[in-house]
């Protein structure tokens, strides 16, 4: 077999087998729970009745690895359970709300990776000049605050001082497009601040080591632009490690959202969790846990695949 | 030494002077905090006055006293984190690269796995079935953070394991032990030094974090995070004080990272 | 060539004056080359030589109004066809690089760009200069390729640069140089990194070429015997000064200055082999060892070889011989497959592991690279006493006056004992290597080509001293190397590998004798002699068989 093809099936299998053992994971620390789980989440002074839906709930009845089973196959055909705070099937309160996660994730990552990626190219072309500093303090000014501090000041900024962008962003389905994209601008402009920090970071970073490269300064001695060097030589052999983080910023967009929903009130996904654990919701958190770990390792598995895909051996075996 | 942090450029002096302030903030908040740490002192978001240097909090707390209080309690944790943190990770990343093997493959794969999740979801769900308390706390983000300094610190050793002089240790017959304290780590120290910078940032934006959603630190505990939670609907009202808090957060991760950038640079040029 | 008289092949087509180029050490700007002049005339070959530190390099990249980075040059002009480089703007000179002043680099798989074809890189310089169009480009590669003897020259450009072979590579290199038709290329060591066989095809290929096409070139190496076979003219450098310039046959035939005169003696040991025939015993026996490092996969097969006391054996052949597999399997970091290695009489364990203190302790190794043979964060004394202590269990004072003994007997001051590995010379770090393997009274030192990084009179020092100390000693050394040269001065017996395989061995006067066996006979005339004609003559022998 072609060893790319090789390589890439191989890695499937691991973020597949990953996958499995983090379900494992999360099933199992659940079963961890010290004592009875019943008693335990709903306390000493729940009623007896309580208890005997939550167990039939969470099928505590059964043994563990059947359980385990029963909840990945329900799990694998849409049917996540249901919430113990208020009853309601989780599929239906989870789906909308990752669709609105994912929303805020793709709205940001859309204008923030091009940009990022210009921004560390400008950085490696006019390397140490005062253009080069002033972005290097900026970004990490940004990658070094807390995004809630980050969150507050935009909302200091942009909606107490001048009042142009809600601060709390409430979105539906009845909303148009762009009342959306208005409603959103400030949480996106958050995350955008501290992804683009990082990616413009590597991006320069990875640039700037191919740079030393003694191809490069054969370029340089074939009467090759500085700009051509950077775009046509550096770039095409930076393209893993740069690959390698917007992915991961990617997955850090779908992910670490959590602060900022919370911040800006947004009915995500990770707002979900949050208000999920600070009730011991179990059946949701393991719901909502499974779903984020999935993209994760998803985001993860393509940013290797791709990587792989960018490295000329490996495509162009012997 | 001395001479060393005299040629360092400006930045890495502000950070190293940041830093020095907090760590003094740390040993001495009580001696200098003008109230107590929980002590009702005043009216609900007092403006700054020479009596409250920085205003008073939600419930009439002095805020400067609190964000001393903060200092002591948020980096003291974090601190401790990140050495416990460094010492399995470490321990294990240097193991894995001079034994090689098979026990590389098993901790490389159980890494592999736990850094599939995301962090700050892993954290979250094991501390909603755990329950939040302070050791619980430094436990799980210590193992969690563990798994990125196994990484980078075997990442390292690696790089220092192929090197020939670790063979004619290997070939005189030396033992485990003194290949990785005399061989391997003593060559490892000026990067690891640079990563541990990274990961006190990364653990205290974390608690910071964690406190800010509620689920780290505990009131009335003053910590940086939860402080800025607390006081957050100030803001709508044109209140500046839950940014003195947020602001002490940023000042100590620029600091750090300035020294950190400085550290890394000198030892990639000392290795050029 | 010079069928028509043009004036300008009278006047210098480069002439550098008074050129000064500093470094920078990360600390302070130091003088790398110190007023020198240099001059080229059209369709001349200037030879630079030098050892490493020379400043040969840098003043080659000179010529193109280049400085490396970390390097800047201070003062001086460098006139090229009656402009003066050091006056243009930047623009002008990209404008001069890669279409009138071309360059060819050591190492040609570091130097093409991973990412892209042969042919496009080809292409690149011609097309950004707006000399061809790309169509036009290809058609000239193809033309270069077949020059340069290049194997599917209509195909080969369109592989990518891990495809393609090292010799291959380097040819493909020439090419890209030629692609401008260039009044000047420069070439920096461009053999170096080849095997001697590999090494004849480039330059046959570059003498062929330049010759052809009548370009000026500047080929800057430190073999003597290489520049001998292409040079017009050759100027000798040492600390960035010029020793001595002159016409190649001249200076080959009647060196001035003494430095050039030890550049150009043919390897010798001033130690005499002590022979003392009494020494039959024989310290280490490999019978019919195969080993790979996968299963069933052997890289190295059917090795017998035997060394005895106070004798050196060489173990000679090119990159992909398997002669370093050799070193490894009798140290046990690759255990053998078949077979059965005895060491004092007693069968070896394949593996490290299963080995006894006292047999690692008689069995020493010495690396190629000093640098990374020391730990850099260990003192000297640590680095020798660190045997001492583990095998003899010496401490303190015994220890520092053990320590002191092997530093003098590697010929080191004393004082050295409380120093750095980097605050010693390439030459004095491989000395400490010496120095550490003796702490241990080995019976064997295997040596994984010690003398390849160094430069010539330092590594003769440094075989001088290995010789002295078996001597005295009477220490066996099992030597590796790619080098003929060192293997004539030091060996008694000559073991030659080729893909794996012993293909040949004996005593040294039966192996450099004819008759040869083929391999043999291809790997001795291919290292090349310091007389002019040697390539010219190699090739019609060659043709004629």
């Amino acid at each position: 077999m072609n060893p790319l093809a090789s390589m890439i099936s191989k890695r499937i299998m691991f973020g597949v087998l990953t996958l499995m053992a983090i379900s494992l994971l999360i099933f199992v620390g659940v079963e961890a729970l010290p004592g009875d789980l019943a008693e335990a989440i709903l306390g000493q002074n729940a009623t007896p009745e309580t208890i005997q839906a939550f167990r039939t709930e969470l099928k505590l009845d059964l043994p563990a690895s059947e359980r385990y089973f029963s909840w990945i196959n329900d799990f694998v055909h849409g049917d996540l359970g249901h919430s113990l705070a208020n009853g309601r099937p989780i599929a239906e309160v989870i789906g909308w709300r990752f669709a609105n996660s994912l929303f805020l994730a793709v709205t940001t990552a859309v204008f923030a990776i091009p940009f990022a990626i210009m921004l560390g190219l400008l950085a490696a072309i006019y390397r140490d000049s005062w253009f080069d500093r002033l972005i290097s303090i900026t970004t990490l000014s940004a990658i070094s605050l807390p995004e809630f501090f980050v969150a507050y000041i935009l909302i200091a900024l942009f909606s107490v001082q001048i009042p142009l962008f809600p601060c709390i962003s409430t979105i539906n389905d009845d909303m148009s497009f762009l009342t959306k994209l208005h409603a959103i601008f400030l949480p996106c402009l958050t995350l955008a601040l501290v992804v683009i920090g990082h990616m413009m970071r590597m991006t320069r970073a990875a640039i700037i080591n191919v740079l030393s490269s003694p191809f490069i300064e054969m370029a340089r001695l074939k009467g090759i632009s500085n700009r051509r060097i950077i775009i046509k030589h550096a770039l095409p052999n930076a393209l893993s490690p740069i690959i390698n983080v917007v992915v991961l910023n990617l997955a850090y967009l779908v992910v670490g959202v959590v602060v900022v929903e919370v911040v800006f009130v947004y009915p995500g996904l990770g707002q979900l969790l949050v208000d999920a654990v600070s009730k011991r919701d179990l059946p949701v958190v393991q719901a909502s846990g499974l779903i984020f770990a999935g993209t994760y390792v998803f985001l993860n598995l393509m940013a290797d695949v791709l990587s792989m895909l960018s490295n000329p051996k490996l495509r162009n075996p012997r | 030494m001395l001479t060393l942090i005299k040629q360092s450029p400006l930045s890495a002096k502000i950070g190293m002077l940041i830093i020095l302030i907090n760590l003094g903030t740390v040993l001495l908040a009580p001696q200098i905090a003008p109230y107590g740490e929980t002590e009702l002192i005043g009216d609900v978001w007092a403006p700054m006055s020479a009596e409250h240097l920085l205003g008073t909090d939600q419930l009439g707390r002095d805020m400067f006293t609190r964000v001393l209080y903060g200092a002591r309690n948020t980096i003291s944790i974090a601190l401790a984190i990140v050495f416990l943190s460094f010492g399995f990770g470490c321990s294990c990343g240097l193991l894995a690269a001079t034994l090689g093997g098979w026990v590389d493959q098993l901790l490389g794969r159980v890494v592999d796995v736990v850094m599939a999740f995301p962090t700050l979801i892993f954290a979250l769900m094991v501390l909603s079935v755990l329950g939040t308390s302070i050791p619980t706390l430094i436990f799980v983000i210590a193992i969690l953070d563990s798994t990125r300094v196994f990484r980078v610190s075997r990442a390292v050793a690696m790089d220092i394991e192929v090197m020939d002089f670790v063979e004619v240790a290997r070939l005189r017959g030396e033992g485990l032990w003194w290949i990785m304290c005399n061989e391997i780590l003593p060559n490892a120290l000026p990067p690891l030094i640079a990563e541990f910078g990274l990961r006190f940032c990364f653990v205290f934006l974390f608690i910071s974090s964690l406190s800010f959603l509620g689920l780290g630190i505990q009131p009335p505990t003053a910590d940086w995070g939860s402080m800025v939670r607390e006081n957050a609907g100030a803001i709508s009202f044109g209140i500046f004080s839950p940014m003195f808090p947020a602001l002490a957060i940023a000042v100590l991760t620029i600091g750090v990272n300035l020294v950190v950038d400085w550290m890394l640079k000198r030892s990639s040029m000392l290795r050029a | 060539m010079g069928q028509v008289v043009d004036i300008q092949e009278h006047k210098h087509l480069l002439e550098i004056k008074q050129v000064n180029i500093e470094g920078y050490d990360g600390e302070r700007w130091k003088p790398i080359v110190h007023s020198m002049d240099l001059h080229l005339k059209r369709g001349e070959v200037l030879g630079l030589i030098g050892e490493s530190g020379a400043g040969k390099s840098t003043l080659g990249l000179a010529a193109m109004g280049y400085a490396q980075s970390g390097c800047r040059i201070v003062s001086g002009s460098i006139g090229f066809d009656g402009i003066d480089l050091m006056a243009l703007s930047e623009q002008a000179q990209i404008d001069l690089r890669g279409s009138r002043i071309a360059y060819v680099a050591q190492s040609a798989a570091a130097s093409f760009n991973p990412a892209h074809r042969l042919i496009d890189q080809f292409a690149e310089g011609p097309v950004q200069h707006g000399l061809m169009s790309y169509k036009d480009a290809v058609a000239k590669a193809i033309d270069l390729y077949r020059k340069l003897d290049l194997p599917h020259p209509e195909k080969i450009g369109y592989r990518y640069p891990h495809q393609v072979s090292g010799g291959q590579l380097q040819r493909a290199m020439v090419a890209m140089a030629m692609a401008t038709d260039p009044d000047i290329i420069i070439f920096d060591e461009p053999t170096t990194a080849l095997d001697v066989t590999t090494q004849i095809e480039v330059l046959v290929a570059i003498k062929d070429v330049i010759k052809e096409l009548n370009t000026g070139a500047i080929y800057i190496t430190h073999d003597l015997a290489v520049v001998a076979q292409l040079a017009d003219r050759i100027m000798v450098l040492r600390h960035g000064k010029l020793v001595e310039e002159g016409d190649a046959r001249r200076m080959l035939d009647n060196p001035r200055e003494d430095y050039t005169r030890r550049l150009l003696a043919v390897r010798s040991l001033g130690e005499k082999k002590l022979l003392l025939e009494r020494d039959p015993n024989v310290v280490l026996e490999i019978s019919g060892v195969s080993a790979g490092y996968q299963k069933d996969v052997n890289v190295v097969q059917d090795i017998n070889l035997k060394v005895r006391r106070r004798k050196t054996v060489a173990v000679v052949g090119e990159s992909g011989s398997g002669k370093t597999t050799v070193a490894r399997i009798v140290t046990g970091l690759l255990p053998a497959n078949r077979g059965q290695i005895t060491f004092n009489k007693k069968v070896l364990s394949p593996d490290l592991a299963s080995r006894d203190r006292e047999c690692l302790r008689r069995l020493q190794m010495i690396y190629q690279m000093p640098d990374v043979a020391l730990n850099p964060r260990q003192k000297i004394k640590t680095i020798i006493g660190r045997p001492l202590s583990f095998y003899f269990n010496m401490k303190g004072k015994e220890l520092t006056k053990r320590v002191e003994e092997l530093l003098k007997m590697v010929e080191l001051p004393l004082h050295y004992i409380n120093r750095f590995p980097a605050e010693l010379s390439g030459g004095e770090k491989q000395r400490i290597c010496i120095a550490r393997a003796l702490a241990a009274n080995p019976d064997l030192i295997i040596c994984d080509e010690v003398t390849s990084a160094l430069d010539q009179l330092v590594a003769e020092g440094i075989l001088n001293l290995l010789q002295r100390l078996q001597n005295e000693l009477g220490i066996s050394y099992l030597f590796i190397t790619h080098d003929l040269a060192t293997v004539k001065a030091i060996a008694d017996e000559i073991v030659v590998m080729y893909k794996g395989r012993i293909v040949e061995q004996g005593s040294k006067n039966e192996i450099l004798q004819p008759p040869h066996h083929d391999y043999t006979q291809l790997l001795l005339s291919s290292v090349p002699e310091m007389d002019p004609d040697w390539l010219d003559n190699l090739l019609e022998e060659r043709e004629a068989v």
